[in-house]
């Protein structure tokens, strides 16, 4: 699969042990349980669901008084964020902590890595430690999976670069489940910087995979080159059946969910963009746009919100927006990524409803 | 025959097999069963039964039905999934997990585990600490449809549908109606 952005390293690097889906989605066998989750491009439609299924079982439980269970008990789970994050590095930590993991976070700049130790030597520094998850942010695409070939623990890409962010990912599907019921068919409207947002490229992937349709609108500058506004990209570019809409109404008009991206300063600075306050007015998601999607559609951001730029204040805390849901239902997805990938014991899965 | 096995699903090759209890046979141990619960309960209006996933999710309902039959009330009726709280994950597959709800809570109330085979213990240890975290019942009881014997832990049940003496070696499988297309306890060998 082409991707618009750079991933550095092998597509399939860490997850050998996973089948590749068949584009068609219809027979997948996954022989042995996947062991890390770096990108979602390699996971079957029936594992996505069984992922968003536990998850329900996770929610009912992070929402209990007494939230805790012994799932992960005595296991160790690292969160090393060579980034900034509030929501995602709370919700893994929260996630792990409510399993029963113990979980450690490392931060780039309160680590040995502010005293010039490379990423190769902190995860040898880590593994000698017996860890048994490793949650990595990493400005560089591509860290996650170099990190999976020198560990035995298991790797979760909390955002790497520009090139995928799973598990934000997994909780959109999520979200947009618990709401619309099923995913395949619906319009997802996808607003924003689909260059550079590893958000935009993994909601691309994940719902297309999912079998909903997908619509993007942004600034010609925030496309690849090769990409025509006003296309549908084919099978060759790897996101085949991406529309990618004249403007910003075209994209939003009969839309099931609209999902604003965070515009970054750095995009303009890098001459993206003539102005926020013009992206503001040709971009921004308001209340008028809002009005073109269909009765109950969903507005969603992955979060930090850029008020007034990306999305209207009166919009971002309006009926319509679940934007404090999917925080909500971060924590429960990352409880079932981590009990799926970290829970010991090994079950073998196959979708055809037999052994293997 | 099985109408929709999860996938995954361990399925062992029987190479015999005999039938221990009919549908008729289960029906007559159910309402028993439910005699005893209103019994020991003296018929509390507050009784709560929870069933343990799987076949058990689907025996509770039927016991609930059986109490408003005798009774003229329906206790309320849970779901548990008690795989995050297991000691022996290898055993807890990987299946998705499944809902656990138990409406109004257990506060104060008189809780009956409903389950279809009680083996060696280790899943109703684990579903007394998952129900322990959903508040504090006034009493937990267990209710099974078949004992087979083998306990690892020290485990009793309250309500027993029937005793049924096995070896290791020998596979005791409940079919429901609603996953499995019949009614019926069967004892298998396996190879």
């Amino acid at each position: 699969m082409t991707n618009p952005t750079t991933a550095v390293g092998n597509e399939n690097g860490g997850v050998a042990e996973s089948t590749p889906i068949a584009p068609s989605g219809e027979v997948e066998q996954v022989v042995v349980p996947r062991h890390h989750l770096l990108d979602l491009d390699d996971l079957a439609p029936a594992e996505i669901t069984d992922l968003l299924d536990s998850a329900v079982s996770m929610l009912e439980i992070a929402g209990r008084d007494i939230r805790k269970t012994p799932a992960l008990r005595g296991k160790t789970i690292i969160t090393m964020f060579f980034e900034n994050s509030t929501r995602t590095r709370v919700s893994f930590e929260q996630a792990g902590k409510i399993l029963g993991a113990d979980v450690i976070n490392v931060t780039a700049s309160a680590s040995s890595v502010s005293k010039g130790e490379s990423l190769l030597n902190t995860v040898k520094t880590l593994q000698a430690m017996h860890i048994d998850a490793l949650v990595v942010r990493h400005p560089h695409s591509g860290a996650p999976y170099f990190i999976s070939n020198h560990t035995d623990a298991s790797v979760i890409n909390a955002g790497d670069g520009t090139h995928a962010h799973p598990t934000q990912s997994l909780l959109d599907l999520f979200t947009v489940r618990n709401h619309l019921g099923d995913i395949a068919g619906k319009k997802i409207t996808i607003v924003g910087d689909v260059l550079y947002s590893r958000v935009a490229r993994s909601n691309i992937i994940a719902f297309q995979k999912m079998g909903a349709e997908v619509v993007v609108s942004c600034p010609n500058t925030l496309l690849p080159d090769e990409w025509q506004i006003g296309s549908t990209l084919g099978e060759e570019t790897g996101f085949g059946g991406l529309k990618l809409a004249r403007n910003v109404d075209e994209a939003v008009d009969g839309a099931d969910v609209v999902m604003a991206l965070r515009i970054q300063q750095e995009r303009q600075d890098a001459g993206h963009l003539p102005s926020l306050r013009e992206y503001s007015e040709r971009w921004g998601i308001n209340a008028t746009r809002m009005a073109l999607a269909n009765d109950g559609a969903l507005l969603m951001h992955p979060g930090p919100m850029n008020e007034g730029v990306e999305i209207s204040s009166e919009v971002a805390h309006g009926a319509q927006s679940v934007v404090e849901e999917q925080v909500r239902n971060g924590v429960a997805v990352r409880m079932a990524v981590l009990y799926t990938l970290c829970a010991p014991g090994k079950s073998i899965r196959a979708t055809n409803g037999d052994e293997v | 025959m099985p109408k929709s096995r999860r996938p995954g699903e361990v399925q062992v090759t029987i190479d015999s097999e005999r039938v221990l209890l009919t549908q008729d046979d289960i029906r007559r141990a159910i309402t028993r069963i439910s005699h005893e619960i209103l019994e020991q309960n003296r018929a509390s209006r507050d009784l709560v039964l929870v069933g343990l996933h799987s076949r058990g999710v689907h025996l509770a309902p039927r016991i609930a039905d059986s109490i408003e039959r005798i009774e003229g009330f329906r206790p309320v009726v849970g779901s548990l999934d008690a795989r995050l709280w297991r000691d022996d994950p290898d055993v807890a597959s990987r299946q998705p997990l499944l809902p656990s709800d138990i409406p109004n809570g257990v506060d104060g109330k008189p809780v009956v585990i409903v389950d279809d085979v009680l083996y060696t213990g280790r899943t109703i240890r684990a579903a007394m600490e998952a129900l322990l975290d959903f508040g504090r019942a006034s009493r937990i009881q267990l209710a099974v449809l078949v004992d087979r014997g083998h306990r690892e832990l020290p485990i009793r049940p309250d309500f027993i549908g029937k005793n049924i003496p096995t070896a290791h070696g020998e596979r005791v499988q409940v079919r429901i109606t609603e996953i499995d297309g019949d009614d019926a306890v069967v004892l298998g060998r396996e190879n």
